[in-house]
This record gives C-alpha cells, structure tokens and sequence, in this order.
C-alpha cells in the first residue's frame, strides 16, 4: 500500500468539507481555551487528548456500514434507559443533581449517550414501520422519547433533557408528524405550562425568571448572565484582543472555560469574531442539511437531519443562554467548550453524517 | 400499478421531507440572525454601558493619603511632624469573637486597658468597613513577634502608618492644637464643604488650634492609583497614579524657645501670655497654662482621661489666652487716660486729691482706692505710675460710659481680634445701650464708676488685651495679629503672610508720649511694677492689674489669705518693650496670682530679657520671688 491508497483507505468514509469544519472549530477551543484558563497548557493538552478521542470515534462511526448503526439502536437505547434508571435509584449526587452512575469500572452520565441512542431510536423505529405508518407508530416515538427526556428532567438536567426533547421532535418533525397535531401539541403544551412550572425545581425556576430580570439578583443567581453580558457588550466591534479580556482574565466571568465560553470569544474578539463564529457553525449547520437532502434512505434521513439540527439547538441555546435571551440552563458551546463527553457525543453524530454521506455513495457507485 | 404508486409515494414521501428541511433550513437561519441581532445589540447598541460597567468591574480607585505639612517656629524649630511607625489594626467584619481576639493578641504584645477602651469607642464610632487601631507605636520586636504569629488570626492587620507628633508637647498644645481620627461629625462637614473625597484615605483631620484652621493647606491633596482588581478584590497591577500633593509647611510667627521660656515662667501659676510683634501683628508667645499632652487625643482619648482632664478644676483644656474672659483691671487705665486726653475730659496738668476714695455726687457709697488713705494729690502721669483708682472712677464718671465704649472699642476691646484661630471670644466692653438690651436695665452711674477701673462688666482675653497693649505700643497703628508667618507650599514655593494694618487711631503725640512714659515709669522706681524689673538692662514699660473674682462687701477687706486659691484676684501686666522703639508687646495673665507687680511682671520680665537680650533665666527662678511693692 502506498501513501496514496494508504490516505485513500483511512480518508475514505471521512467528508472533507465537514472535517475542515470541524478542525476550524477544533482550533478555535483550543486557542480560547489558552485565553480563558489563563495560558494553561495543561488545559489545552487535556483538550487535545478530548479531541483525539473524539476524531478517533469519528473515523470509526464514520467507516460504519449503515446497517450496522441501525442494529445498535435498540441495544444502545435499552442500555441507556436501564442506566438511566439505575441513576436515579443509586446514582451519585453531585451539585445537588443525580446524575452520575459509578459502574465500578467508571463512573458515567447515561443522559450524555442518550443523545445520539434516542433519535438513533426514533428513526430505527420510523424506519421499521415506513411502509405502515400511522398515528399510533408517532404515539410510540413520542412515548419513547418522553421516558428517557422524563427520568432525565428528575436528575435534574433541564438543559440535557431539553437538547434530548428537541432532538427526539426532529425525528417527529422529519417523519412527517401533521401540523395539527404540532399545533395541538403547541396548545396543549401552553396549557399545561403552570402544571409544568410546578413541576420545575426551586433553581431551574430561579434561572428562569433571572432570564427576565438577571439584575434583581446581580450577586446571586444573576451574576452569571449580568458577568457574561458585561463582556460580550464591553467587547465592542473589534473585541478587546487575545488574552486581553478584562472579565475573563480577572475572574469575573464564571465557568469561563465551560458553558461560558463564548463569552470570552465575544469579550476578546468582538462582534466581527462573533460573525465568524456564527459564520463557521452555518457552515457546518449546512454541510448536514446538504447531507441529510441527499441521504438515501428514510431512517439517514431522519438521523441526518435530527444531529444537524441537534447541533444547531446545542449552538443557539449556549449562545442564547451566555447574551441572555435564554435561561441559563447549562448546555455547553458545542465542539468549543471545555470537556470530553459532550465532544465525544457530538464526534459520535458527525461520525454518523460522514457514514450516512459516505456509504449512501457507496451504494451508488 | 402497485409498485407505481409505491414510487411516487417515495417521491412524495422525499419532496415533503425535503420541504420540511427547507422550512427547518429557513428556521435556523433566522435563528442565527436573532443571535447576531443580539450580538449587534450588546456590542454595538450598548457598548458604551457594558464598557463602564466592565470598567467598574476591574478598576478601584485607591487613594494616596499625601503627607501632613510641618509645623515650624519662626526659626524653623519643628512644633508638629510626622513619623511613620506601626499600629496593630483589626478588622472588625472578619472577626467573630472580639474579646477573645483581643486577649489572644495581649498574650504577644502588651495591650493596655486604655488601648482597648480607646478601641471600642473607635468601635462603636465607625459604621463603614475598614480597619481600626488597637496599638499604635509598635516596637519593630512587637511586629516580628505579631508576623510570626500571624496565621492564627483572622482579620488582623499591621500597618505602617504616618503618626503626628508635637514635639513641644503641653507647651505648645492650645496653640498648635492636634489632630484626631477623622469622626463622623467631621465626614459630614467635609461633605458639605465638598471635599469629602480628598479625605478618602485619610485618617485624621485637625480638631483644634493651628492644626484645625489651617487645615486645608496642611492636609494636602490626596493622590489616586487605579487599580485593576479581579473578582476577588486583589489588586493585579496598577494602571495609572497620580501622585499626592504634600500639605504646606506652616511656618509660624511664633518663637518656640520664647513660648518655652514664658511657659516656664508661669511655674505652677495658672494663666495665660500673648506676646505680639507691635510693628506687624506677629504673634511671638501664646501661652495657656496649664496645657495638656496632645497626643492623648490624636487616636482618641479614653474616657477616664478624658474626665480627668475635663473636670479638672485647673481646667487644662480651656484656651484661656484665646476663650478666657477676664475684668482687664486696672490695665485700662493707660487706655482710659487716652480717651480722657481724647475727649478733652482731663487735662494732663489738672490734679486730683485722692482721700483713699471716691464719692459719686449725692451718694454716700465709697468706692476705694486700692491703698487706703489715697495717694494725695494725682495728676495724669502719676495715676498711671501709681494706678489711683479715685483718679479713674472720677474721669470714667466726668466722660460717661457711652464715651468710654466709644473710644475703647476703637483698640478692639469687645470684638474679637481676628487671630487665625478657631473659638475665640469677644470679652465684653460694656455701654448703656449694651445693658439695655442684655439686662433690660439702665445704666447706673454707678456702673460707670467701677468700669473705669476695669472691673464691674468689663471682660477682655489675653488675647484682646495684648492687641490693644499692642496698639498702643504702634502709637494708635494696629496689624493683624496672626499665627502664620508663611506657608511652604514646596520648595521654592512659599507664600508669606503681608502684615495687615487693621485701623490708625491718630492719637496725638503728646497723649502717647504721657502715656507711654508713665507706663515707663511704672517699671521705675515708685512703680507698682519696680521689683520685677529692678536692673532691668532695657527700657520697658508696663502697667500692672487685679481682676477681682469675688466682690467684697462695702467696708470689708480683701485679704487674701482668707480666700480660697480659686477665688484670689487674677494678677495682669501689661508691657513694652524697648520703650524708644518696641519690639515686643504683651499681656500677662496669672490666675489667681494676687498683684500685678508681683506675680505677673516677673513673668514678663523672663520672656522680655529672653526676647531682647537672649537671657535664658537659668535656671528658671520661681516667679514666687516677692519682689514687688505691695500694689493693685
């Protein structure tokens, strides 16, 4: 085997245009990362080593048969739910939420796999019954869906069972779901908001209402999106240059690495770096939408399309939630914030796109 | 068939999903531009406010407390300075058990009970944050001993810190005055005046004397740093300063080793002596004895002192030489002879018979004459050498009394004088319309008789006498006094006080020329000033008074040893000196000292021979020594 075939072996299943992407985004955590901890090489290493794991499931996902992705959703979704309930019956506390499992081996967060497990689930399902669907088989996805999304909301993880919600309804939407019934859902939904405002714990409501009003509480619940906002506006147009954030570099800005991390973006790098940021996730928000428009099969193109828009969702309710229109809910800026697992999820569903992409050409040729 | 519409099912089946991607395509990318409408929002719409608030966030403005101005003599001896030292401090918000804290610190370092009353009042004072002395001056053993331990406090502080000092001590301590900690009395009246903020860091401000007046030139301009803090309020690293103007130097018109020796002449006598240049307003001694120690009050006075000091009956804290009102005695004669001049009333030739008293027409009532059988026949000049009280009751009744508060007021008696220094006094010169309005009463001829004499309603500072003594001695020309002689505001900077002529009373030269030599004469021989100025290498001139501080009975003799100390007569002396060209005018006051002549001239007499010949009395006699005549 030469270079040329050698390349040609491990590129094969690999879609060049969303890899640029993805390595673009790659080097914005890693250059941000340097700035909000500080010039920590510690932390950029940790994150290479998150990366490294995270492309290596890729090429694997990515060389996947798609036949064989479809014959891990039942066991994968099965798996995730018994863990699930495992968590909630002897999982560990951590900050006041369950969330966490030890299985002697590790300790692991079930909620994280089951945001590829359950639309992979949902679109097997669609997928099984295509030639027969009917009302009844949508009352099934959304059953399957709501179970997971519920035990997850007890933990509690409002901001994963939301981005697990969504995910779930892409599926819904994709497969044809009727407008009335999205639109009676939509009534139903408003209707029952007081019940489910009962049912939000004392803290998600808190950050809620900070939503609204984060300066009644500047010290308290609001410091977060009062300090985050502080420094996307103190930002300007041109951003106050790298490492040169005031708001991020003397502390004033929490979990500056983590959730908050487009904040410091915004803070050193201004509107214009803002503008590219969102430039770069259309990009790829659009190499998936050109991926899904072109997947062979019914149950691709609901996976497709649900992880496209799944990435969008993460993108725009981290971004949302740091310039405050959204709550603060604590979803992570996806593919730049510090951390493995919400890498290594998101590397599982690009791996999925470059299989979908790749095999449907296959298949073609 | 079957299989055709399957197709064309699938067809549709991809053309709504495609649609449905589209409309989803269409979401998201109105989405993304609510975001960036956001961003616009936030960094360009309200740049402005989140760059302040980001500004806010990181930047402190720190003060820098500038250094307090010297206080110097008029030959640059320091009478108030600065030296830095180290004072213990607590933070009272990050200790929770105060007296354990306390008595765990009193195990290192020796905490007085003082200290830790002083302490808790500063306590109860302060509301805001910060932190509050409990040592000052510690010994550089005390803080290695306090930094060694460090760790097992909390909320404990060492600080350098600048500490005023008053080198001259009681001595000095009504004129110089003294610094305290800033209270919150003097946090409002600085924000009234607006310059609350250049007293961000300090500590102290001048409470009272020369250190309060001149406040604002000592107190000097505070200098800021801004400071970038993080979230934690840790200074990182100083972004600008603007550095602290000192305070002026103060230097005063003051003799220190002058004030010394007329302190020192006073021995245990209590009272009061102002000595001012006659040509120029300078105020040249301003004793108020006894004094007290100023740095007593410089952290805050303990209570117990403070009632030990306040209810004495010596009464250290009261400036006599500035608040103190006294009757001027038989002082102001030399100033009623003037007037009598002025107002053509008695002619200098024109002699009375003094019988030991004096009769007002239609009355019985004597008033007597200090000596008893009178001095026989007394013109002008003799009535000032002898201090004839017959001579006097008769001139203040011929002139009137509204005549006398019209020509005496013109030498500043009943006003203040004007010196640069808070809380002084008026004295009171009385007239019939003043008794009208006070007591609602008329004025009695009798009134009038007593106050030519310098007793009954009349009260002068020594402070007053002296200016007026001063004025005299100008011939009629009065200055300003005043305290500062120049102000150093740096080097190469300073701006000196231009002496101020305050009024020219045009006094012939014949009136001055018999005033001034009786008053010359008082110090000679015949005098009721001769002891104390017995070989006296200078001319000088003076003239002696009582202040009675209780009235005897009509018939009845004063006898001092009857009376209690506090209540003998108040001694006055009044002088000049050289008389042919005077350098130097004074007023004396010895409180309850008995005579003149006896106790008070001696007093000027050391201050005279220190100012004029450098004569140190070494060592300083007791001004007990008797010498003078039997005299008022």
């Amino acid at each position: 085997m030469n270079a040329r075939q050698l390349r040609q072996r491990f590129m094969l299943h690999l879609d060049p245009i969303l890899l640029a992407g993805l390595g673009a985004f790659m080097l914005v955590s890693l250059a941000l990362l340097y700035s909000a901890s500080d010039g920590s090489w510690m932390r950029i290493l940790a994150q290479l080593s998150n990366i490294a794991v995270g492309m290596l499931a890729l090429w694997v996902v990515a060389n996947m048969p798609l036949h064989w992705l479809m014959r891990i959703a039942v066991p994968m979704y099965v798996t995730g739910m018994v863990l699930l309930v495992g968590v909630a019956l002897f999982g560990e506390i951590s900050h006041g939420a369950r969330r966490w499992i030890n299985l002697g081996v590790a300790t692991i967060q079930p909620s994280e796999l089951m945001k590829i497990a359950v639309p992979l689930m949902m679109a097997w399902y669609f997928e099984k019954n295509e030639a027969t669907l009917r009302l009844r088989n949508f009352v099934v996805a959304v059953i399957l869906l709501l179970l997971p999304v519920g035990l997850i909301l007890r933990q509690p993880d409002l901001g994963t069972s939301i981005l697990i919600a969504a995910s779930g309804f892409y599926v819904l939407f994709l497969a044809g779901l009727s407008w009335r019934i999205m639109l009676a859902a939509t009534l139903a939904a408003l209707a029952s908001a007081p019940f489910l405002w009962s049912m939000l714990h004392e803290y998600q409501r808190h950050r809620i209402l900070m939503l609204f009003d984060p300066e009644q509480d500047a010290l308290g619940k609001g410091y977060h999106s009062i300090q985050s906002m502080i420094a996307i506006g103190s930002g300007g147009v041109l951003g106050k240059g790298f490492m040169n954030g005031t708001q991020t570099h003397l502390d004033f800005l929490p979990e500056r690495t983590t959730d908050f991390i487009f904040a410091v973006w915004s803070e050193e790098f201004g509107l214009l770096g803002n503008l590219l940021l969102l430039g770069l996730y259309a990009f790829v928000i659009g190499r998936g939408f050109i991926i899904t428009a072109n997947a062979s099969t019914y149950f691709t193109r609901l996976m497709a399309g649900s992880i496209t828009l799944t990435f969008f969702t993460y993108a725009f309710v981290n971004m949302g939630m740091v310039s405050g229109i959204l709550p603060v809910v604590g979803v992570p800026l996806p593919l730049i914030s510090y951390g493995g697992t919400s890498l290594l999820t998101l590397m599982l569903g690009f791996g999925m796109l470059m299989s979908i992409n790749s095999h449907k050409q296959l298949v073609k040729t | 068939m079957n299989r055709n519409i399957e197709l064309k099912n699938h067809q549709r089946e991809i053309y709504y999903f495609r649609l449905r991607l589209v409309l989803s395509l269409v979401i998201v990318a109105v989405m993304l531009l609510l975001l960036l409408a956001r961003f616009f929002y936030l960094q360009v719409v309200r740049h402005d406010y989140f760059h302040t608030l980001s500004d806010g966030n990181r930047i402190y403005v720190l003060p820098i407390v500038p250094n307090r101005g010297l206080i110097l003599d008029r030959n640059g001896l320091v009478m108030a300075r600065n030296y830095s030292g180290y004072t213990l401090e607590i933070e009272p918000a990050k200790v929770k058990g105060m007296d354990a804290l306390i008595a765990e610190l009193s195990k290192l370092i020796e905490i007085t009970p003082q200290d830790i009353k002083r302490f808790k009042r500063l306590l109860n004072e302060r509301q805001a944050t910060g932190t509050i002395p409990i040592r000052s001056r510690l010994s550089n053993e005390e803080v290695a001993r306090i930094a060694a331990q460090r760790f097992r406090f909390q909320g404990i502080e060492i600080k350098a810190r600048l500490f005023r000092e008053y080198p001259y001590n009681d001595v000095t301590s009504h004129l110089i005055g003294y610094v305290g900690r800033i209270n919150q009395k003097d946090i409002e009246q600085l924000e009234r005046q607006g310059i609350a903020s250049n007293y961000m860091g300090s500590d102290y401000i001048g409470k009272t004397g020369v250190e309060q007046r001149y406040e604002k030139e000592l107190h000097g301009t505070a200098g800021f740093e801004r400071v970038e803090v993080d979230a934690g309020g840790r200074a990182v690293r100083v972004l600008s300063r603007t550095a602290p103007l000192s305070g002026s130097n103060l230097v005063l018109t003051l003799d220190a080793k002058l004030q010394e020796v007329a302190e020192q002449a006073f021995g245990d006598y209590r009272g009061a002596l102002v000595a001012i240049d006659p040509t120029n307003g300078e105020v040249l001694a301003f004793i108020s004895k006894p004094g007290y120690d100023p740095s007593l009050f410089i952290d805050g006075i303990d209570t117990e002192t403070w009632d030990t000091l306040n209810n004495s009956p010596d009464t250290p804290l009261n400036n006599r030489a500035l608040r103190g009102q006294y009757p001027p005695g038989s002082t102001i004669k030399p100033f009623m002879a003037l007037a009598g001049l002025h107002y053509g009333t008695r002619s200098p030739e024109r002699t009375i018979s003094d019988p030991g008293y004096f009769t007002l027409p239609g009355s019985r009532h004597q008033y007597r004459d200090w000596k008893s059988g009178g001095h026989g026949s007394v013109d002008m000049f003799k009535s000032i050498v002898v201090s004839c009280d017959t001579y006097y009751y008769g001139l203040a009744t011929e002139m009137g009394i509204d005549n006398m508060h019209g020509y005496l007021s013109g030498f500043g008696f009943g006003k203040k004088t004007g010196l640069d220094m808070d809380g002084e006094t008026s004295g009171l010169l009385p007239s019939s319309e003043w008794k009208s309005k006070r007591h609602n009463q008329i004025w009695y001829p009798g009134d009038t008789v007593s106050a030519g004499i310098g007793q009954g309603y009349n009260l002068v500072t020594p402070l007053q006498l002296a200016f007026a003594t001063a004025t005299l001695t100008n011939d009629g020309i009065a200055f300003q006094p005043h305290l500062v002689k120049e102000l150093q505001n740096s080097p190469g900077d300073t701006v000196p006080t231009e002496p101020t002529q305050l009024f020219d009373l045009q006094i012939p030269a014949e009136h001055l020329k018999l005033v001034k030599g009786a008053m010359e004469a008082v110090t000679r021989p015949g005098g009721t000033a001769v002891g104390a100025n017995y070989g006296v290498k200078y001319r000088v001139a003076g003239k002696t008074g009582t202040a009675q501080v209780i009235a005897m009975k009509q018939g009845e003799k004063y006898d001092e040893k009857k009376v209690s100390e506090y209540n003998r007569d108040h001694a006055w002396f009044i002088a000049f000196a050289p008389a042919d060209k005077p350098r130097i005018a004074m007023a004396v006051l010895v409180e309850n000292g008995g005579h003149g002549g006896s106790t008070a001239a001696p007093i000027a007499r050391k201050v005279l021979d220190y100012y004029l010949l450098g004569q140190t009395p070494t060592p300083l006699q007791a001004v007990d020594e008797r010498a003078g005549l039997e005299s008022d």
